[in-house]
């Protein structure tokens, strides 16, 4: 018996837009299912969500600590097994601090929080988010973080460009590329980044907080729409 | 020959005597520290309890007014809007970021112990003029620990104000707004029963030796050279523990586990149990042993002064005691019985088995000295009146003026600092900063509430009662022009020194002015915050009323916004007079402070906030937008500028250009229409009463002002969106 | 035995510090212009009971690779491991 694909959002101590994307899960017509960072289980989800928010308040560095979470475990084995994984903003950073994606994020090169709404363009199809788009479409999202900057050491940043790793670049309406449009100094404009599998996926935009025209524009509906049906192939017939 | 201890602490020999003869005993020194800290200005509201007296504070959609952590607003469905304003400017004075940062702190928790989610932050702020560096490094300071704080319990912050005045300067003015909902059965508040018996227990943080004398030492004090000295009393915020207490709190208000809740602001733990106990009618027992405590060697009296940050008090019925704590320690924070409401009027404290203080929780709580302090109109005041530079001979060309005003930092495009401000977390944000007035939607509704903050300072210097009156006037406006209804205030007092009669009359008359703006819009006050000793040597703060406007509208999908679309016909609603006095014209080209700021009539004010509702309600507009600061041209330009779209219109009047140009009437809209309903709009506001005359029409690249002068769109963005940039790169 | 260790965490060289280089930067305006090199990084200090000093730094070590820094990015240095008295 088939049903909506369910999406697990973890919550951490100080994880903010986990209702949020619960909320965009549930707006884009899936199950969103609640999932805490103490407990050993991710309910059968079919895929997962790590949120945004400030986890453990960013202390020592951002993500440094809940990528011990007791529910970390489930998440690695979950990815390890295929399963969709999706890390927004502190979920991308967590996702780099547990080695489920390569690189870091530091602090914004102009040393300031920044919340704006920004373009960015899809890079490929290969991630959970991306299923059903295509490279050069551009899609309008919020970013609002203090340390969004993706590094990487040279040899990493030549293999994540060289494998086509990168999923999302910060860019201008028309696609094009441009210091100007870069949030916060991300090395060459990288917004989000995916495995190499294909199946774990970082962002620093949100998505979630781009599906609903009431408060903003939808750059965030495809990505969810990709998700979902990503999801839904692996639901049990 | 030492200063005696109570005189050191803040108290006054005629308050000590009044503590000797209700304990009918000498105090002792816990006792002592007690009363410092409850009696102070900052607590007790001592200079201002006589005049707030005279507020209106009831209305039928009034559920809680002041006397509680915040107020409370029916908003419809069953549903409560909590709001309230407090400042934290000498912290943020002394150390910026984290003055700020634990500003929002508090008020959070003032909204958090009402048993409300809080939903967004407003933050009006003052500085001295942004030429100085240290100005520069203090808006930063402040700026980076609204947000840091903010951004990281989640709520967002939604809009705010930010001017330069040279009297801010060494006394910068922080206030911080906070807005929650809840349903309204849910409402924490002391009319709820609470028993002999019922436990107290402090949730939250450990307590350390944050703020001790904070609230004696710096609120009720001026601040004087040697501010180094006063940084121990600077508390640290910690806003990952903030995050966990309003999730705890508010799983425990969820699910009915609480008598009563209360944070731990001014004056600690004594201030949380004696007004908790006093509200009730009861006493208490205090064991300070069961304090869980952040370092080790605290004495009594700063146990029960602290000031550290991000604790609460729940009040519990014994069998829910273990409940409670589940709850505390799912979420990772320590709770602890630290003691007992008891029948009787005594709250008595105690430690390693011995009794330390015994005073009357009603005394410290509710019987606080009250002062009628003198007050007398500075002599100077007839002098500043009669500086008025509206019929000023004028040198400078209308263009230039525009581009000095336009790129004044009061005027100019506030970005830099709001976009420092996650705005959007949550999900509810329909309209953000940048505009007349924010909007927050109520989750499950369509239904948004309006907030706006807006203080004065500068007609409040000429004629305080006018420019506090104002003040409420234009924040109702700016709540008005999106369509929204305003419903109530809160309010932040901003003054000088309250035993220098000159201050005493400016709170005074601002406090009347208030009172009469909100009772002719029926905006009652439902609570806020009186900050006084703003001012180093004899320079004491522009009087600041600052103004916290609710409002609601109830289809948030017919909000107006202030934008310009092309091919629309421009309004003015309400009456220009040539009023130049206490305008951003006359100090930002002329250099003068002066004149007398502009007549305020508040039936003409009301009947445009009822014309702009209807009007915004019928879908009519294309636009709306609060015509004040810096004037028409000013308004009309920010419409230009929001809305990518150009305009022409012709200036009324047979004056010079800039007076219609940069008189600051009252009670005044920037409209547009699509042709095809103009005549609706022109029945709707003669129905009302409304002068309205058109002035032109949008469209194009162009501003153009009809036989004056034209500048493309872009050039005008570009003088509002840099200014404030190019002076913080120094 | 109670020891008191001090790790110094730093950012990788070649990478971007721009919160060093808004520090070197405000250092000449404070009258010293002959400052270069500014890198920005983190102290952490604790304490720890083990079975002698040796015992005591492979612990720091392994805490220090595994949570106090981040090795993509980031280089440790354990400054000092010394002997605590008393409680």
């Amino acid at each position: 018996m088939s049903g909506l694909p369910r999406v697990g959002v973890v919550t951490f101590p100080g994880s903010l837009d986990d209702r949020d994307a619960l909320r965009a899960v549930a707006f884009m017509g899936g199950e969103g299912v609640p999932l805490w960072h103490a407990d050993r289980d991710l309910r059968g989800v079919d895929a997962v969500i790590l949120p945004g928010g400030f986890s453990y308040g960013d202390y020592l560095r951002c993500g440094a600590i809940a990528r011990f979470a007791p529910v970390m475990e489930e998440v690695a084995a979950f990815a390890d097994a295929g399963g969709p994984v999706v890390g927004i903003c502190n979920g991308f950073q967590i996702l780099c601090e547990a080695g489920l994606l390569p690189g870091a994020l530091v602090r914004n090169r102009q040393l300031r929080f920044v919340c704006r709404w920004v373009e960015v363009r899809v890079e490929t199809s290969i991630s959970p988010l991306t299923g059903d788009l295509v490279a050069g479409e551009v899609l309008r999202v919020p970013v609002k973080h203090g340390e969004g900057r993706f590094v990487a050491t040279d040899e990493q940043l030549a293999r994540i460009e060289g494998e086509g790793l990168v999923v999302f670049r910060y860019c201008a309406a028309d696609g094009s590329l441009g210091d100007v449009h870069n949030p916060n100094g991300a090395s060459n404009a990288i917004a989000g980044i995916r495995n190499e599998a294909g199946n774990v996926v970082g962002l620093m935009p949100h998505p979630e907080h781009a599906v609903d025209p009431d408060v903003g524009a939808t750059g965030g509906q495809p990505l969810f729409a990709s998700l979902l049906s990503n999801a839904l192939a692996r639901v049990a017939p | 020959m030492t200063e005696p201890l109570h005189r050191a602490l803040g108290l006054t020999d005629d308050e000590l005597g009044s503590i000797r003869s209700t304990l009918g005993r000498e105090p002792n020194r816990d006792e002592l520290a007690m009363y410092a800290a409850m009696w102070s200005e900052h607590c007790s509201y001592k200079s201002s309890k006589v005049h707030l007296r005279s507020l209106p504070t009831e209305g039928p959609r009034i559920l809680v007014g002041p006397g509680q952590d915040a107020g409370a607003v029916d908003v419809g469905d069953g549903l409560a809007a909590v709001f309230k304003m407090e400042s934290h400017s000498h912290p943020s004075a002394i150390e910026p970021y984290q003055g700020a940062a634990t500003g929002v702190g508090g008020i959070v928790r003032d909204v958090v112990a009402m048993g409300a989610r809080p939903i967004a932050i407003l933050d009006p702020l003052r500085f001295g003029p942004l030429t100085d560096e240290r100005n520069r490094w203090l808006l930063e300071g402040v700026v980076a620990g609204i947000g840091g704080y903010g951004n990281c319990i989640g709520v967002p912050t939604v809009g705010g104000e930010l001017q330069f005045a040279r009297p801010h300067a060494a006394n910068p003015t922080v206030n911080v707004m906070c807005v929650g909902v809840a349903p309204a059965e849910r409402l924490v508040t002391s009319a709820r029963e609470v028993r002999e018996g019922s436990v107290l227990v402090l949730f939250g943080a450990a307590t350390g030796r944050d703020g001790i004398g904070g609230v004696s030492v710096l609120a009720s004090r001026t601040i004087e050279d040697g501010a180094d000295e006063t940084r121990p009393s600077v508390q640290i915020g910690d806003p990952f523990a903030e995050k966990l207490l309003i999730e705890a709190s508010l799983e425990l208000v969820d699910r009915g586990l609480l008598e009563g809740l209360q944070d731990l602001g001014g004056a600690g733990i004594t201030c949380a149990v004696s007004e908790s106990a006093a509200r009730a009618g009861l006493g208490a027992e205090i064991d300070l042993d069961a304090v869980p405590l952040r370092e080790r060697g605290l004495e009594p009296f700063e146990i029960l002064t602290s000031e550290s940050q991000e604790r609460m008090l729940a009040v519990v019925a014994p069998d829910r005691v273990d409940e409670v704590r589940a709850v505390c320690e799912r979420w990772g924070l320590p709770a602890v019985v630290v003691g007992r409401l008891v029948d009787g009027g005594a709250l008595r404290v105690r430690i390693r088995g011995a009794t330390v203080a015994e005073v009357s929780a009603r005394s410290l709580a509710d019987e606080g000295p009250e002062y009628a302090r003198p007050r007398e109109p500075p002599e100077a005041q007839d002098d500043l009146l009669n500086d008025d530079p509206t019929f000023a001979t004028v040198t400078t060309s209308p263009e230039d003026a525009f581009v000095t005003v336009l790129s004044s930092p009061n005027i100019a495009g506030k970005r830099w600092v709001w976009e420092q401000y996650d705005s959007i977390v949550q999900g509810g944000t329909v309209r953000g900063p940048g505009g007349d007035a924010a909007l927050v939607r109520i989750e499950g509704t369509l239904r948004a509430l309006a907030l706006s903050s807006d203080g004065k300072g500068r007609f409040g210097l000429l004629d305080p009662y006018l420019g506090a009156a104002h003040a409420v006037a234009e924040s109702a406006r700016n709540v008005a022009c999106t369509g929204a209804t305003p419903l109530a205030i809160t309010n932040c007092l901003n003054f000088g020194n309250p035993e220098r009669p000159e201050v005493m009359w400016q709170f005074a008359e601002s406090v009347r002015g208030i009172a009469d703006a909100c009772r002719a819009l029926e905006t009652p006050v439902t609570g806020g915050n009186v900050s006084f000793y703003n001012e180093s040597g004899d320079s004491a703060i522009w009087p600041t009323a600052m103004i916290g406007m609710l409002g609601v509208i109830e289809d948030y999908r017919l909000a107006v916004s202030q934008a310009f679309g092309p091919g629309s016909w421009i309004y003015l609603a309400g009456e220009s007079f040539p009023e130049l006095g206490g305008s951003e014209f006359g100090e930002a080209v002329l250099g003068v402070v002066g004149g007398r700021p502009p007549a305020l009539d508040l039936e003409r004010e009301r009947a445009l906030h009822l014309l702009l509702v209807h009007a915004a309600g019928t879908g009519m507009l294309e636009s709306g937008h609060d015509c004040a600061e810096g004037g028409l041209a000013i308004a009309l330009a920010e419409s230009a500028i929001a809305g990518g779209t150009g305009f022409a219109v012709t200036i009324p009047g047979d004056e010079p250009p800039h007076i219609g140009m940069f008189s600051e009437s009252a009670s005044r809209a920037v409209l547009s229409v699509d042709p095809s309903r103009a005549t609706e709009l022109e029945d709707a506001a003669a129905g009302l009463g409304v002068p309205l005359a058109r002035l032109g029409e949008t469209g194009g690249p162009r501003i153009v002002f009809d036989g004056v002068f034209e500048m493309t769109v872009e050039e005008a963005w570009a003088i509002h969106e840099n200014a404030i940039p190019m002076l913080l790169a120094g | 035995m109670r020891y008191r260790a001090q790790v110094v965490v730093s950012l990788k060289d070649g990478l971007l510090d721009p919160q060093g280089k808004a520090v070197e930067g405000s250092l000449p305006a404070l009258g010293w212009t002959n400052v270069s090199g500014v890198r920005v990084g983190r102290y952490v200090q604790l304490d720890l009971e083990a079975d002698g000093a040796e015992a005591a730094e492979d612990q720091v070590r392994r805490m220090a690779e595994r949570l106090l820094s981040n090795p993509v990015i980031e280089t440790f240095d354990v400054v000092d491991i010394s002997e605590r008295d008393g409680a």
